[in-house]
């Protein structure tokens, strides 16, 4: 389990920043986006994949969660 | 030399790799790349933010540098201890020529050197007591200083040195803050390290002690975030700011004082110019205090203009109306200098290899002078660096991360450009061999740099340098070929 951050970009696309290894990059895919629902597996830019317990609303960003890392790329 | 293409490029980086022993080699080929800036992903073409291969002649700093020469060490207010053995403070203080206003050793401490001297009693014993009684001299001799940060070197991690008790304690009984850092040179790879362990003991220790603190705001005001104030760098920049219409009310940490930092959470935008150095704590404020941040350039007339109708977006008309009311004002200026140097300058190909920002921020002011980057690289970059710097570079240009001295001097014989800038390490090596040099990490004792105001300076610095004519007298009279100075005689 790590911290990270979660907030919107000059883009609007939302930004994955994983303080510890100072590793930032963009979300490409989020597994539940929904009124009720927001959070699940992310991917990221880099080939990465974490996981955030699934919150039941969206979260106003930037937001500090705990993820588990799925799949590192590095 | 005309421009290599994509395979010289490519070709020129097997060479350069070809002395390598098979792992470093393979190591190091990760490296060095070749713009493409159609690549998205900078992680597929260049690797960064790694730890040196020893043997190899590194130009990286450690994270003392990041912490006490970089982010805490401008604050002028405060006294920075450089808490170990001497050296470490005594060799980087005041190199880095942060400018302040004030009067150095009564209330104002920048460019001074305090350092607990440790000897080896104090690693056999600890350094716990000479810290407290170091602490009550500082009070003694300097009771305007308006608080105490502890940089820790080496040693201090290694010896298991207690300093957050030392500084709470000190801390009530001086009545000021004192900061214990845990910024020992041996964490990390890179100074970067030690510009987030600072960013981190701010976060902690200044901004979390002071939010209770009142004072008056407007909608207007800004912090300027990661403008060292080289050269008078954040000075040239406060000036736009301040004519827009903005209040600027910190500047991180050039010039800058505690009291700045503890209003920092009440601006409502704030500006980093350094990305890589103070990006922390901008993502600390936006997300506890809904500031949001933005990342700006302020080097040559193009990233200005474009920089401040970004800033200006983020306020209403009137700020909107004065933006464009500047940028109308210094265009006569601009557009003088740009004309005077410009023919000079034309076509010109540098190579850069600095620190944080530079190596990208600078291309648009080389640029604006009709001049061209053929190669830049990061000491201490990370990936999202890279991501940005490919869209900046041409294709085909080469990119070095960590670069080692081999690398770089191998890359300049090749490649021949025009001018380089980096740091004092490389200057002397370069002109002797026969290639201008400007040491862009202070500005080569010039500057600002920033602004309208500095970019007059960088378009003259670079023409003073490029143009100077020592470059044709590198060879003595008796050993230029013999119709040459045929010709002179007759």
């Amino acid at each position: 389990m790590a911290n990270i951050m979660i907030r919107r970009d000059a883009k609007g696309a939302l930004s994955f920043y994983l303080p510890k290894r100072d590793l930032e990059d963009t979300i490409v895919s989020i597994e539940f986006d929904q009124p009720d629902k927001w959070g699940g597996a992310i991917r990221l830019n880099n080939g990465g994949a974490y996981y955030i317990e699934p919150l039941t609303s969206p979260p106003s960003l930037p937001i500090s969660l705990r993820a588990k890392r799925l799949d590192g790329a590095e | 030399m005309s421009h290599l293409t994509r395979e010289e490029s490519e070709a020129l980086i097997a060479e350069v790799l070809d002395v390598y022993p098979d792992k470093a080699k393979k190591d190091r080929a990760k490296h060095l790349a070749v713009n493409d800036q159609s690549v998205e992903q900078s992680k597929k073409c260049i690797t960064s933010n790694r730890k040196s291969l020893p043997g190899v002649m590194t130009i990286r700093g450690c994270a003392y540098a990041g912490s006490r020469g970089v982010v805490w060490g401008p604050i002028k207010d405060m006294i920075h201890i450089s808490h170990g053995p001497v050296g470490c403070g005594q060799y980087s203080r005041a190199g880095r020529r942060n400018y302040y206003v004030g009067a150095t050793g009564v209330n104002t401490f920048a460019e001074m050197n305090f350092t607990s001297d440790f000897q080896e009693k104090d690693i056999v014993f600890g350094g716990d007591k000479k810290l407290a009684k170091l602490i009550e001299e500082i009070e003694g001799l300097f009771p305007l200083h308006k608080g105490i940060s502890v940089q820790s070197e080496c040693p201090i991690g290694l010896i298991g040195d207690d300093i957050e008790a030392v500084s709470k304690k000190s801390a009530a009984a001086i009545e000021k803050p004192v900061i214990p850092v845990r910024c020992e040179g041996f964490r990390g790879v890179s100074q970067s390290l030690g510009h987030h362990i600072a960013n981190d003991a701010i976060r902690d220790w200044v901004l979390d002690k002071a939010e209770a603190k009142a004072f008056e705001t407007t909608p207007y005001d800004v912090t300027i975030i990661g403008d060292y104030n080289i050269g008078g760098d954040a000075w040239s920049s406060r000036i736009l700011l301040e004519e827009m219409g903005l209040r600027v009310i910190a500047q991180w940490s050039g010039d800058g004082t505690l009291a700045e930092m503890e209003n920092t959470p009440k601006a409502k935008l704030n500006l980093l110019h350094c990305y890589r150095s103070m990006n922390y704590i901008s993502r600390h404020m936006e997300e506890k205090y809904g500031i949001p941040w933005m990342e700006y350039n302020f080097f040559g007339p193009t990233k200005i203009e474009e920089s401040l109708r970004k800033i200006a977006a983020f306020f209403d008309e009137s700020i909107q109306q004065k933006c464009e009311q500047v940028i109308a004002r210094y265009k006569a200026e601009y557009e003088a200098v740009i004309a005077k140097y410009k023919p000079r300058l034309q076509g010109k190909r540098v190579m850069l290899y600095v620190g944080g920002l530079r190596p990208r921020h600078v291309i648009g002011a080389y640029e604006d002078l009709g001049m061209e980057v053929v190669g830049t690289g990061y000491e201490f970059a990370h990936n999202d660096d890279y991501d940005r710097t490919i869209k900046e570079m041409g294709n085909a240009t080469l990119l070095y991360d960590d670069v080692t001295g081999y690398e770089f001097e191998e890359f300049v014989k090749k490649v021949k450009p025009d001018l380089i800038g980096s740091g004092i390490k490389e200057k002397y090596i370069f002109q002797k061999m026969g290639i201008p040099f400007r040491q862009m990490h202070s500005w080569d004792y010039s500057g600002p740099y920033h602004g309208y105001d500095g970019f007059a300076i960088f378009a003259r610095d670079m023409d003073m340098t490029l143009n100077n004519p020592c470059w044709n007298k590198l060879v003595p009279p008796w050993k230029k070929p013999a119709e040459s100075s045929a010709a002179a005689a007759a």
